[in-house]
């Protein structure tokens, strides 16, 4: 730290010692669990989780899904650019070959497993550690999301409890694809990122089996 | 029991009938009245511009000319707001704890301490748009309030009115968006005050009410001068006139001066559906 | 020294614009009804707002300690941390960080805090292009105009008024004025600077002692695009958006998108607390009289704020007059019980821009007691002699009548003098104010006053007690 910054630092650490009020203290911060869902039940949760993300234009698909290929190919007839950034589909490309976060742009459809979904609020999670290029979820085009319905947590407070938060350099709870309100308070997508986001609920393959 | 009657400024200017029927209203029940003539004001016109220092002998006279009295009475929220809540201007005193401790808007001693809720003497066999102001539901907690979804719905003056035969409440739109008076904002802020005004008046005309009811003269002195400016002569009354059994086209004559005259062209949403 | 802005005369212009009135009027006080839904889904509200209250005075009474940790775990996390005490110091920060690199082109997300410090035109002026990748933030980038509202800059505008602009500025059909159209338009134009560019700027919701990380919500996903696509992140943030802990964090989240917008969450929260492999990542901490704010008495909880504008949606004053007519960073009642603090006498008639209704308090989720430090500011314009508006020689005159009851007595038998005793109307430099829109009230022939002593003579005797 250059001396300029030293005094900045030490000048509004002082202010801020000298002004703050006397110490009040922290409550303790309850989960809320026992108000919105009947049970804590994966069939519950599956279903205000697919309600909580509809609201928010994203789309979710609970049937089987036995072979990611064909749905995609059935989903996204023009897509030629396949990001996939989970073992389970091999795509067209994998993040690691791109050289640049910005060459992300030419992705028709990213494909990445979500550690955890949100009842409450529809969220998907999403980190680097999924992503490995954090852009490819933002400059594709359409996004899809595998989600295993048994890891949708009930609300907020749990979604916050989940290690990324405390160990990734990026991490995103993310509802829905990008829309933005700014023209007369009326939501329209896309906004800057992605048209679509489909949800799959699908479990994680057993370890070795591929799908596509 | 007995009480000291404090009638506002604006009220024994302007709507001195108001005064009256609260008067008489207090009597019907059996209360003891007493007015203490040498009241004037409670100093919240000067406090509310940050005029601390030139409300504090207003305000120190009101606690003097209140003094001797457990139990003051009055039929304005804002008024009985402004005592409770920010009755500050001067140094604390014997004579201002006992205000602040035992003045009551009208409808609170009503509602509250005598807990009635009947008024077999009136009736009134109009629709009312009941306006509840700013001071009394979030300074006064007379009424819910609507931002906090949470709480179950109430409201004292209505609860009173309720007890008058014959008299129906029409619902409207933005029940508790603020009027516009504001108090000096009314002319700090004229245009904005007025159009809040206005736009009370077309919310509640659309539910089509023979008259405008509410237990703060403020309100309505603003709202009906709106009102008389777009030429509609839909009665204004308080509620003390109401609850006291009211003559209907008592009240105030108006008299349509228009001193800059410049209408709204066009702001006016009266008569659209 | 600036002269004080006229919010009043301003919003007077505003309201003559009939359209644009009724419309702002109309969205923002469907956007307050929308969160008036959402709040209905979430039996805890109100100890959600109690809890977000608490954990905000908790933590700026111990700012100090919790932006030391701040520092450290960011460090730790190989974040670049860097103190600013005002705005020039934010400012001259980020161009040397963009200097050392030789950037030209820096993208941004929405930031009140750049803003507040004006950061674009010293960039600019310094050769540095900037472009705003929030969609209401380019559009006033784009028409030269402030942002008219916290969460949604342009919100006072016509999809006219942008179908007009976008095709001015980027060649598009003037007449189509279709919402998903003008968003595509600006996202078009848009992509290709956030391709090119090596550096990108967000600011931060919330500020994670526990863990060094920022935390920045947005519907268009706009800041996960400025930060992650750039090699260089700069995170702008006043040093009030601290909190301690992620558990505290879910408190905020859970009320944030549902005061501003009626919906859960926003579409994308983000949480940054490290660079990337290959990237950088700078947090600059802000005060700008946020320290000094702190110690102010009456005042130091509207640092509690979380940039929700609720306040502003249910304002009766802004819906009426305009994001635009308080010619400030900050507007709306949070505006004005900020914006004091940094120039006295410029806001110092924006404390009389409101009718104290109260609203804002009660829908604001950390519980400011907005309608209140309104008040309380009002009475710091007296005692700074910064009253322009209200006539302090009116009020000495009314409190010596008010005071006086024989003076008052006599002075209330006439309209015009009684006119004079009450302020209301004898306050403005006009005594026809009043009556400009609204007819005024007759005098009465005969005040309660005089009808008591006359109709009720009995009790003169129990009334001398008084």
């Amino acid at each position: 730290m250059n001396s300029t910054q030293a005094l900045s630092r030490n000048t509004i650490l002082g202010s801020v010692r000298a002004n703050q009020p006397a110490a009040q203290p922290m409550p303790t911060i309850p989960h809320f669990h026992t108000n919105h869902f009947q049970t804590n039940q994966s069939a519950d949760l599956v279903a205000a989780f697919s309600e909580s993300i509809a609201r928010m234009a994203g789309v979710v698909v609970t049937e089987n899904v036995p072979d990611l290929d064909s749905f995609l190919r059935a989903r996204f007839p023009d897509a030629k650019v396949i990001c996939s950034a989970t073992a389970e589909y091999a795509g067209t490309i994998k993040p690691a070959s791109l050289n640049h976060w910005s060459e992300a742009s030419t992705i028709d459809v990213c494909i990445v497993r979500s550690p955890m979904g949100v009842a409450e609020t529809g969220s998907v999670l999403l980190s680097d550690t999924e992503l490995q290029v954090n852009t490819i979820a933002f400059l594709a085009h359409d996004l899809v999301v595998l989600l295993d319905p048994k890891q949708i947590v009930p609300n907020i407070h749990d979604a916050y409890e989940h290690p990324h938060f405390k160990l990734r350099s990026y991490s995103v709870l993310m509802t829905g694809p990008s829309g933005s309100g700014d023209i007369g308070a009326i939501v329209v997508h896309p906004a800057q990122g992605v048209k679509t986001l489909t949800v799959l609920l699908k479990p994680p393959p057993n370890v070795g089996k591929r799908t596509g | 029991m007995q009480v000291a009657l404090m009638v506002p400024c604006y009220i024994d200017m302007f709507y001195p009938h108001v005064g009256i029927a609260t008067l008489e209203l207090l009597e019907k029940l059996g209360v003891d009245v007493v007015y203490p003539k040498d009241q004037t004001c409670c100093g919240q016109p000067m406090a509310n511009s940050g005029c601390y220092e030139q409300a504090r002998a207003t305000e120190e006279h009101c606690a003097r000319v209140f003094a001797s009295f457990d139990c003051v009475v009055t039929p304005s929220g804002s008024c009985t707001h402004h005592i409770r809540n920010k009755f500050n201007a001067g140094a604390d005193s014997p004579e201002k704890q006992n205000l602040v401790r035992n003045t009551y808007d009208l409808v609170e001693f009503l509602h509250d301490v005598l807990k009635i809720r009947e008024f077999p003497w009136a009736t009134f066999d109009h629709k009312v748009a009941l306006h509840t102001s700013c001071s009394a539901i979030r300074g006064l907690n007379m009424a819910s309030m609507s931002e906090r979804v949470h709480d179950a719905v109430f409201s004292k003056p209505k609860a009173l009115l309720s007890g008058v035969p014959g008299l129906e409440f029409v619902e409207f739109e933005r029940v508790d968006e603020c009027c516009g008076f504001g108090g000096t904002f009314a002319v700090t802020e004229e245009a904005v005050s007025a159009k809040m005004g206005y736009d009370k008046l077309s919310f509640m005309q659309k539910a089509s009410p023979d008259c405008i009811v509410s237990s703060d003269m403020s309100c309505l002195m603003h709202l009906q001068g709106c009102a008389r400016r777009q030429k509609q002569d839909i009665p204004f009354y308080h509620l003390a006139e109401v609850l006291n059994g009211v003559s209907p086209w008592v009240g105030q004559s108006w008299v349509g001066q228009s001193w800059v005259g410049q209408s709204w062209a066009g702001q006016s949403r009266v008569g659209q559906s | 020294m600036s002269r004080p802005v006229d919010q009043a005369k301003n919003a007077e212009t505003f309201l003559a614009d009939t359209v644009h009135e009724q419309r702002l009027d109309q969205l923002l006080w469907a956007a307050r009804m929308r969160r008036d839904a959402a709040a209905r889904q979430v039996p805890e509200w109100e100890e959600l707002r109690t809890l977000a209250s608490e954990i905000k005075e908790h933590t700026l009474s111990n700012l100090s300690d919790y932006m030391i940790q701040f520092e450290a775990r960011a460090t730790a996390n190989g974040v670049i941390v860097h103190w600013a005490r005002d705005a020039h110091e934010h400012n001259q920060i980020v161009y040397d960080i963009l200097a050392e690199q030789e950037i030209k082109l820096l993208i941004k997300s929405k930031s009140m805090l750049t803003e507040e410090c004006e950061l674009r035109p010293f960039l600019e002026r310094r050769g540095i292009r900037v472009t705003e990748t929030d969609l209401g933030e380019r559009i006033q980038q784009l028409d030269n105009q402030p942002p008219a509202h916290i969460t949604g800059p342009a919100i006072h505008k016509t999809n006219h008024d942008v179908a007009v602009l976008f095709s001015q500025k980027y060649g598009s059909d003037p007449k189509n004025e279709d919402t998903a159209y003008l968003a595509g338009v600006m996202r078009e134009n848009t992509r290709p600077d956030i391709l090119i560019a090596r550096a990108g700027m967000t600011g931060a919701n919330f500020v994670v002692a526990e863990t060094g990380a920022i935390v920045v919500a947005t519907n268009e996903g706009n800041a996960d695009l400025s930060a992650n696509t750039p090699p260089l992140h700069i995170c702008s943030v006043g040093i009030e958006k601290i909190i301690p802990t992620t558990e505290s964090l879910a408190v905020f989240i859970r009320l944030l998108a549902r005061s501003a917008t009626g919906d859960a969450i926003t579409q994308y929260t983000s949480t940054f607390r490290g660079p990337r492999k290959g990237a950088s990542m700078h947090v600059i901490l802000v005060d700008n009289g946020r320290s000094a704010r702190l110690g102010m008495k009456r005042f130091w909880r509207s640092l509690k704020c979380i940039r929700c504008a609720a306040c502003m949606n249910t304002c009766p004053v802004y819906r009426r007059s305009g994001g635009l007519s308080y010619g400030s960073t900050y507007m709306g009642p949070i505006g004005i019980i900020m914006m004091p603090t940094f120039e006295i006498r410029k806001y110092s008639e924006l404390p009389f821009a409101s009718t104290l209704n109260g609203s804002c308090t009660n829908v604001c989720p950390v519980k400011i007691d907005i309608h209140e430090q309104i008040y309380g500011w009002r009475e710091v314009m007296e005692e700074n002699d910064q009253i322009q508006v209200v006539k302090k020689e009116a009020m000495r005159v009314a409190d010596k009548v008010l005071s006086h009851p024989a003076l008052y007595q006599i002075a209330t038998t006439t309209l015009s003098s009684a006119l004079e005793v009450l302020p209301h109307f004898a306050i403005y430099n006009r005594l026809n104010a009043w009556g400009k829109h609204r007819d005024v009230p007759e005098a009465s022939s005969e005040t309660f006053h005089a009808w008591y002593r006359n109709h009720r003579p009995k009790t003169n005797e129990e009334v001398r007690r008084g």
